[in-house]
């Protein structure tokens, strides 16, 4: 083994192989999917493709059913993220910024809407709309989605907060701007990209939501729960292999951004040890 | 003004405390655990057996459907399932996870990183799917293991009462490679995390004192990994538990815990007997994580 901390040690061809074997398991079957987009085959997944043809894009554009899902989920993810977005830096700010009793519970009460299996935020959820007798509607969605949305960001940020020295606040105070100047011009860009890739993770993770959604949706129909009514049921094949690339592709982005923004940060932080 | 309003505030820190704390812990005080804690209520209410109305009173009835002998096989047959998923999954990970965090070069590690992180985050729904298409009995693993001649022992494997099925996307082998693909990204990050915190001069000194390098990796290595283990285990543990996607769309008829509160509370309309069921896996996770917060896991997350 080198004595020198610098080079790293060189993997076994083993460890090699296993790593990016794993990496490979966990990639190949999206593209699979993506594959089977252009089977003319409608009522099996036969393998190899029995034809090619690229039809069930324009055949899926046209579906008003799934336009409405779409924009019904996008609308969902919007205003959960941006609820999420507001109480997350609300409670990593309070727990960056002081000590209080209490404060290691607050990291386990948020954690505990996505450490608890979906099924027991769902019918919680359920239980208690329905015995407030509250009609289930979009909102209630949105308060289901917003309740597992808001730890992502809290993590996010407390971990820029903490990133981020005091001494820059203090000094921003120090030099005569008020709570509101530091917090426009200090504070506020310095956690920008957090917020930002906190905010995008959110909003994957309400896009996609499909367990609780099932409990506190009302007729409402997100793209999800059209995509999950296939996953028992096949009855259009074709069309859910389309819809679930475009799934893929439209959460890829936000997720592949957020994720470039948390590696970068932390690479800054260590060149700066 | 604003001065004004700033320094009436920087004088008053509880205050701002106060105000930064109020909305989010209000917001998870009132509707999650609020939402718990009337779950909680549910579980202790009855389901009129003739006339299928929910009674308000309480009682304890509804725990002791639990207890059928039914119910006592979901709960047995989720707990097996969550938990070979959980061993599987550290077994899976931890050579990725050991690669990315030790052997990795700086800019391989941020692009394997991201290549963890994207199936973590990308659409659960999706890559259940992708596995419908993959096991369907027509499919491409089908395919590929005629290809290489291994029918006969898939066959042999399928025989097996508890496990197998007449195909891959209706057996509970099948079930069982679709949880460990969709929860193993869980299970890598805390691992990585955990043995990126081993001090490199730990090993270098296990090294110095005439450890071989499988020695230093048992009684170095393996040990100081174990919180990352944990933390992973918990996902994997509770969501394989609470889940009743995957059971649905591969798998066969027999039900697992999160099917069975589906469809007490959907077809069945017994919210009390969905609730006190729930109560199982909420229990035996809180507990989870009790220990899991005493293991030092949570620094891991």
């Amino acid at each position: 083994m080198p004595s020198n901390t610098s080079s790293r040690p060189k993997a076994s061809l083993g460890l090699t192989l296993a790593a990016f074997g794993t990496l490979l398991f966990l990639h190949v079957p999206m593209w699979i999917i993506f594959l089977y987009t252009f089977t003319p085959d409608e009522t099996t997944y036969k393998f190899p493709l029995p034809g090619f043809t690229t039809k069930w894009f324009g055949i899926a554009l046209q579906r008003a059913d799934l336009w409405r899902s779409l924009t019904l989920s996008l609308q969902v993810a919007a205003i959960a993220t941006f609820i999420a977005l507001i109480l997350g830096t609300l409670a990593a700010a309070a727990v960056y910024r002081s000590k209080f009793f209490g404060r290691e519970s607050i990291s386990f009460l948020l954690v505990l809407p996505i450490a608890l299996p979906g099924i027991v935020t769902g019918i919680a959820l359920r239980s208690a709309i329905g015995g407030l007798d509250i009609p289930f509607s979009f909102w209630t969605i949105v308060i289901g989605h917003a309740t597992f949305c808001v730890v992502v960001v809290y993590n996010n940020v407390l971990a820029r907060f903490r990133r981020t020295s005091a001494t820059m606040i203090e000094a921003s105070m120090d030099l005569g701007a008020n709570s509101f100047q530091t917090f426009r011009h200090v504070v506020l860009p310095n956690i920008a990209t957090a917020l930002l890739a906190g905010g995008m993770l959110a909003f994957a993770l309400s896009f996609d939501e499909v367990i609780v959604t099932t409990f506190t949706a009302g007729q409402q129909t997100t793209l999800p729960i059209w995509i999950f009514s296939q996953l028992s049921r096949p009855r259009d094949r074709p069309v859910t292999n389309v819809v679930a690339t475009f799934v893929i592709l439209i959460t890829f982005i936000p997720i592949f951004i957020a994720q470039k923004i948390s590696a970068d940060a932390s690479d800054t932080e260590g060149d700066s040890k | 003004m604003l001065t004004r309003i700033s320094t009436y505030f920087y004088q008053r820190q509880r205050l701002v405390l106060f105000l930064l704390l109020a909305p989010p812990l209000l917001y998870m005080l009132v509707v999650y655990l609020g939402s718990l804690f009337s779950l909680l209520i549910n579980s202790f209410y009855s389901i009129d057996d003739f006339s299928g109305m929910l009674i308000r009173e309480f009682t304890l009835k509804t725990y002791g459907q639990i207890f059928s002998p039914a119910n006592r096989e979901i709960f047995l047959r989720t707990a097996s399932m969550a938990l070979s998923v959980t061993f599987a999954s550290a077994l899976i990970a931890f050579p990725l996870a050991y690669y990315i965090a030790k052997f990795a070069p700086p800019r391989l590690k941020t692009w394997l990183l991201i290549g963890v992180t994207i199936p973590l985050w990308s659409s659960y729904l999706v890559r259940v799917y992708a596995w419908k298409l993959i096991l369907a009995k027509e499919g491409i693993l089908s395919w590929f293991i005629n290809l290489l001649h291994l029918n006969g022992p898939l066959d042999w494997l399928l025989s097996f009462e508890n496990i197998g099925g007449s195909s891959l996307a209706l057996s509970p082998i099948g079930m069982f490679i679709v949880f460990v693909y969709i929860w193993l990204p869980y299970m890598i990050i805390p691992i990585q995390t955990a043995l990126e915190r081993v001090p490199g001069s730990l090993v270098e000194a296990s090294g110095d004192l005439g450890a071989k390098p499988l020695q230093t990796f048992r009684t170095v290595i393996l040990p100081l990994s174990f919180p990352g283990v944990i933390a992973g285990s918990i996902f994997t543990f509770s969501l394989t538990m609470g889940d009743f996607i995957i059971p649905l769309a591969i798998g066969n008829s027999k039900f697992f815990i999160g099917q069975a509160v589906y469809s007490y509370q959907g077809t069945g309309g017994n919210v009390p007997l969905a609730a006190a069921m729930t109560m199982g896996p909420v229990v035996i996770m809180i507990v989870y994580l009790l220990i899991a917060r005493k293991l030092g896991a949570f620094d891991a997350l």
